[in-house]
């Protein structure tokens, strides 16, 4: 009993304590914030690993997204013979919704738990003990790139994932099920606001570059420095970073919409 | 290495930015907000029904504007209407009428402007005094039951 007890207690104070840790880490990055002016160059490499890498499997998912998209509106819009409308449906869910959760989830899936991993592992081979013995701070030098590089990255892949996943909806409802084109376009025109919902889904974007890059650079520095730590640590920030996406995602809809 | 990276992130951008192109041009109106140095007329209506602002205004079929503002006057109890309208659609006569249809049966609703015969324009801050409210849907088929059962 006692011990049942004294066990809930520590996991109380240790997941407390880690979410302490968690945003004074981010407090400290981001006090370093100019230093990424001394070595921009660092800033496009994490740019090259964590966009340019994620770049094809955003620009292959956006265009089946829409697509799927396409089939689904067209299917249900004709029974209504809306299907002038597909335009407007396929437009507002991806730009609004779609285009930034999915884009999150899937940069957390392919950026974020490398970045986990590489961290987690400096960590195990003391790279990062290493760069303070040199006084190289590793806030500035490793944490700084690759927390900014996410947060310029994901709503970059949101608007291509909006744009191509639009272009595929076209490519199935006009092409192959036959909606007019110029009804494509000009409803989704007439509907879609560039402020309203196309800026508000690139917001809803940075934040969630904020929170996928913290969560999986916070989880590489706090991992057990083990090889068994480091593929927990991995998990936990795919885990965790879809959990906050999603969460945030009701929370930011509710806000904006 | 670094110069790859450094040619791949720049593709990378102009790839985003081509991504905004389109969703600024082609998804988004924002090439329609030019319309903003056209003139402004005011129209008070019984009854606007659906319209919104951003709504069309059309003249023979064809857009010359937008709604602008729509606000209830609590002294006349109509609705009184703004109306952005395009500089090169200027030279509308004062006894132009406006009325509120309906795009198809279920559609948007739109402000239609009829010209009349006036000699004299509408100037920027005008007012519209011939309007002809919205069609109401319900009226309408409540219109139609009365009727009936009266017979």
């Amino acid at each position: 009993m006692i011990n049942a007890l004294e066990r809930l207690g520590r996991s109380v104070l240790d997941t407390t304590g880690r979410f302490g840790r968690g945003h004074l880490f981010l407090f400290r990055t981001l006090l370093r914030f100019f230093g990424i002016f001394k070595r921009p160059s660092l800033l496009v490499q994490q740019l090259f690993s964590s966009g340019v890498l994620t770049l094809s499997i955003i620009l292959v998912s956006g265009l089946f997204v829409g697509m799927v998209l396409g089939l689904q509106g067209y299917n249900n819009l004709v029974g209504f013979g809306a299907e002038e409308s597909l335009g407007v449906v396929v437009s507002l869910a991806l730009v609004r919704e779609l285009a930034p959760v999915l884009t999150g989830l899937l940069f957390a899936g392919r950026a974020g738990s490398a970045m986990t991993a590489e961290i987690g592992l400096m960590k195990a081979t003391e790279q990062l003990a290493g760069l303070e013995m040199m006084a190289v701070d590793p806030y500035e030098r490793v944490f700084l790139p690759r927390l900014l590089a996410g947060i310029i990255a994901l709503p970059c892949l949101a608007a291509m994932f909006a744009a191509v996943g639009i272009l595929g909806g076209h490519l199935v409802g006009v092409e192959l099920l036959g909606v007019d084109s110029g009804a494509y376009w000009s409803q989704m025109q007439a509907s879609v606001n560039f402020t309203n919902d196309v800026v508000s889904g690139l917001i809803k974007a940075v934040v969630f570059g904020v929170v996928v890059s913290w969560i999986a650079i916070f989880e590489g520095t706090d991992c057990v420095p083990t090889s068994e730590g480091v593929s927990r640590a991995t998990t936990r920030t795919v885990v965790s970073s879809a959990l906050a996406i999603l969460a945030l995602d009701f929370v930011l809809t509710a806000v904006m919409f | 290495m670094s110069r790859f990276a450094e040619i791949m992130v720049g593709l990378f951008m102009v790839l985003f930015l081509a991504a905004m192109f389109i969703l600024a041009m082609k998804v988004s109106n924002l090439n329609n907000f030019g319309g903003n140095d056209g003139f402004e007329v005011t129209a008070s209506f019984e009854n606007i029904g659906g319209l919104k602002v951003r709504s069309l205004v059309s003249a023979g079929g064809v857009k010359v504007g937008r709604v602008s503002a729509i606000s209830y006057d609590s002294e006349t109890f109509k609705a009184n209407v703004t109306l952005n309208i395009e500089k090169e659609y200027a030279g509308f006569p004062i006894d132009t009428s406006a009325s509120i249809y309906t795009a198809g049966l279920l559609g948007e609703q739109y402000i239609g402007l009829e010209p009349g015969a006036e000699e004299e324009f509408l100037e920027d801050g005008g007012e519209i005094t011939l309007t002809q409210s919205a069609v109401v849907l319900e009226r309408l088929i409540s219109q139609v039951l009365f009727n009936r059962s009266g017979d």
